[in-house]
């Protein structure tokens, strides 16, 4: 990945989503100040009311695609963007609301809307990555601020972003955190859960709850097993996999083993 | 009870009061004194102060994917075996920067740590693991400076142990239960009648130490006492390994059916290795202010069961988690001889106790042993 240029021009862009992950954007107080000043905020409407045209070098992508609309503008953001990061469990997996996907929209539209002839939406809500090419994925639900904060900076100085890919038990051992596996019989989804977070739940004696989505390699069968072993079965299972990550491919498919 | 003028014996007794000073007495030449406690479940190592700190009255129960902390019926302080932490997070920090640099011409080394360690606990699986480790960094071709800056000069009390856990298998690979050699004080704890500890000298900066302490003479029955906690103990090794031959038992059998049946139950997660005493692969960073430009580089843990690690160009030569897991565990216990001269592993059963799903690598070479010479058709090439 070559460096983008100097003064690069970067937007922020929302789909679906609940505007965690651009708040976290705006969360990082202190290096905020040094981000503004090595880059323009082309487009931000959740931070500042003014917008500058495209093309952008840089676009930060939350939320996931669950209308018409969607389909299309994903497009033009696309052909603005030299390169596109995804941001947050809606944008890199589809969010909790692709918990739809597991059942007809139809049917359930009008239990919850008064009009539902107002709602127009998709029976999906598909992550970025299935309408366009993507460059970067930051996980999380919220994403970690430290790996925004690393990755604008990497891709400002042409370096590699730091995100790794394997557990979330590498995380706790860093940090030397007992596992609540072993330690208490806590059922736990760090070791099929792709770290970043920075093992937090562990930390206050809670099992993972996958908020990062599946690790490189997960084998969500092999932990089921184990958790059956601590008392947690099927049901359990079932909830934990379908969550903010529903739709992520690793815990969709372990999911249907446990209906 | 008095000081001993000149303690020239190289065995004498203290009572749990000697144990109290010898905290103090540490950390009073200037130590940072790093020994167990009980926190969030576990006995886990972290920097003390005083004797107060240590696990006095607790235990542990470690089985393959659990462990739990008991209290004990007496007020033995050192009545458990090694917990998830090793010297391994002191000597060989999980996240440690290397250097900083604020131009291309002014290239700052990490500054060495101000006060030098004092390990408080060591167990004889673990002495052997710190050798493992010197080994490795301080005595090849290239000194690694990070870890000879910790190391150097490290203070090393070692306890023996009297309560091997139901993972341990030091007694099969002759790493313990008594620690032999690599310490400056050794202690073997008697709990039976009067509380006490039996201490040996292992260097001469030991004895400067032991000159601090009130400490009186030990007798035969201390001695003999001394003696029969480690050899009782080696009677109840928790676990047990047939050690002969393994490296060429390993070589021989690279493709054996044992690899996939073990990659369908193993996770992939790493705890294994990073929480062995001699599993040291690292990876280096780089990252970069943005506001002042500023670079620095980080070395941190890393694993044979990351993809990452064994990223070469084209990809990672270790995709299936059948060759991650055969990577460990050939590594460890077979071409490690051929590397360091040595076996990698001292038997501390940590990676059977804390792997989450309980994958045992006694259990995994004594089937690969049954199964000597089978092979995996559907994988092997
Ligand atoms: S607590 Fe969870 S994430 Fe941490 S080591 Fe244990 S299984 Fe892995
Ligand atoms: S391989 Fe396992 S038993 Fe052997 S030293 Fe490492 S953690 Fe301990
Ligand atoms: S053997 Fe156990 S601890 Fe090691 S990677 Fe596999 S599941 Fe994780």
């Amino acid at each position: 990945m070559s460096a983008v240029a100097t003064c690069p021009k970067l937007a922020v862009w929302k789909f679906s989503s609940c505007d965690g992950c651009q708040l976290s954007l705006l969360d990082c107080e202190d290096e905020l100040l040094a981000i503004a000043e090595e880059i323009e905020i082309a487009y931000f409407p959740e931070a500042t009311s003014g917008e500058i045209e495209g093309p952008y070098d840089v676009s930060l992508v939350e939320g996931s695609v669950t209308t018409a609309h969607d389909v299309g503008r994903i497009q033009e953001v696309r052909a603005q963007s030299a390169l596109l990061v995804t941001i947050g469990a809606c944008a890199t997996a589809g969010g909790i609301q692709a918990l739809r996907n597991f059942v007809d929209v139809g049917e359930w539209i009008p239990l919850v809307y008064a009009s539902p002839e107002y709602v127009s939406t998709l029976e999906t809500s598909t992550p970025i990555a299935d309408h366009v090419p993507v460059d970067l994925e930051l996980r999380g639900c919220p994403i970690s601020k430290a790996q925004l904060v690393d990755t604008v900076s990497a891709l400002l100085h042409g370096r590699r972003p730091r995100l790794a890919t394997t557990s979330v038990c590498t995380e706790c051992k860093a940090r030397g955190t007992p596992c609540v596996m072993v330690a208490h019989g806590t059922p736990c989804l760090g070791p099929v859960t792709q770290a970043g977070c920075g093992a937090i739940c562990p930390a206050y004696a809670r099992g993972c709850y996958g908020c990062f989505g599946p690790m490189e390699s997960p084998n969500v069968a092999a932990l089921a097993r184990q958790w059956r072993e601590l008392g947690a079965g099927d049901d359990v299972m079932l909830r934990a996999l379908r969550t903010f990550n529903a739709n992520a491919p690793a815990f969709r498919e372990a999911s249907y083993d446990h209906e | 009870m008095t000081a001993l003028p000149t303690p020239d014996a190289d065995t004498f007794v203290i009572e749990p009061e000697g144990l109290s000073a010898l905290v103090e007495a540490l950390c009073h030449e200037g130590y940072r004194v790093v020994g167990p406690s009980v926190r969030d479940g576990a006995i886990v190592l972290g920097e003390i102060a005083s004797a107060n700190e240590l696990p006095c009255g607790w235990t542990a129960r470690h089985e393959a994917a659990a462990y739990r902390v008991e209290r004990r019926d007496d007020d033995a302080v050192f009545g458990w075996a090694v917990g998830p932490h090793s010297w391994k997070q002191e000597l060989m920090p999980s996240r440690v920067r290397l250097w900083r640099a604020s131009s291309a011409e002014s290239v700052e080394e990490e500054p060495p740590p101000g006060r030098p360690l004092a390990l408080f606990g060591v167990r004889s699986c673990d002495l052997h693991a710190i050798a493992i480790q010197d080994r490795v960094f301080l005595e090849g071709r290239y000194v690694e400076r990070d870890y000879a800056l910790r190391r150097t000069g490290a203070f090393v009390v070692a306890v023996d142990c009297g309560e091997p856990g139901g993972t341990c298998f030091c007694a099969s690979l002759g790493t313990g239960p008594r620690a032999d050699a690599g310490f400056d004080l050794a202690l073997t704890e008697l709990v039976s009648t009067e509380h006490r500890f039996v201490v040996r000298v292992g260097s001469d900066t030991g004895r400067e130490i032991a000159r601090l302490l009130p400490v009186r003479a030990a007798t035969d029955a201390d001695l003999e006492a001394a003696l029969a906690v480690t050899d009782e103990a080696a009677g109840r090794m928790g676990r047990r390994l047939e050690a002969g031959g393994l490296r060429d038992l390993l070589a021989g059998n690279l493709e054996h059916p044992r690899f996939a049946e073990v990659a369908e139950r193993c996770l992939t997660c790493g705890n294994c290795t990073l929480v062995c005493p001699t599993c040291f692969c690292t990876s280096v960073e780089d990252v970069n202010d943005l506001a002042d430009g500023s670079a620095e580089r980080w070395r941190s843990w890393d694993s044979c069961f990351s993809t990452e690690y064994s990223y070469i160009h084209g990809g990672s030569v270790r995709r299936s988690p059948r060759a991650r897991y055969r990577q460990w565990l050939t590594h460890k216990f077979g071409t490690w001889h051929d590397q360091f001269g040595t076996s990698g592993c001292v038997g501390c059963g940590r990676c059977i106790t804390w792997c989450p799903v309980g994958i045992d690598v006694t259990e995994e070479l004594a089937a690969i042993r049954a199964g000597d010479g089978e092979v995996d058709h559907a994988h092997a090439r």
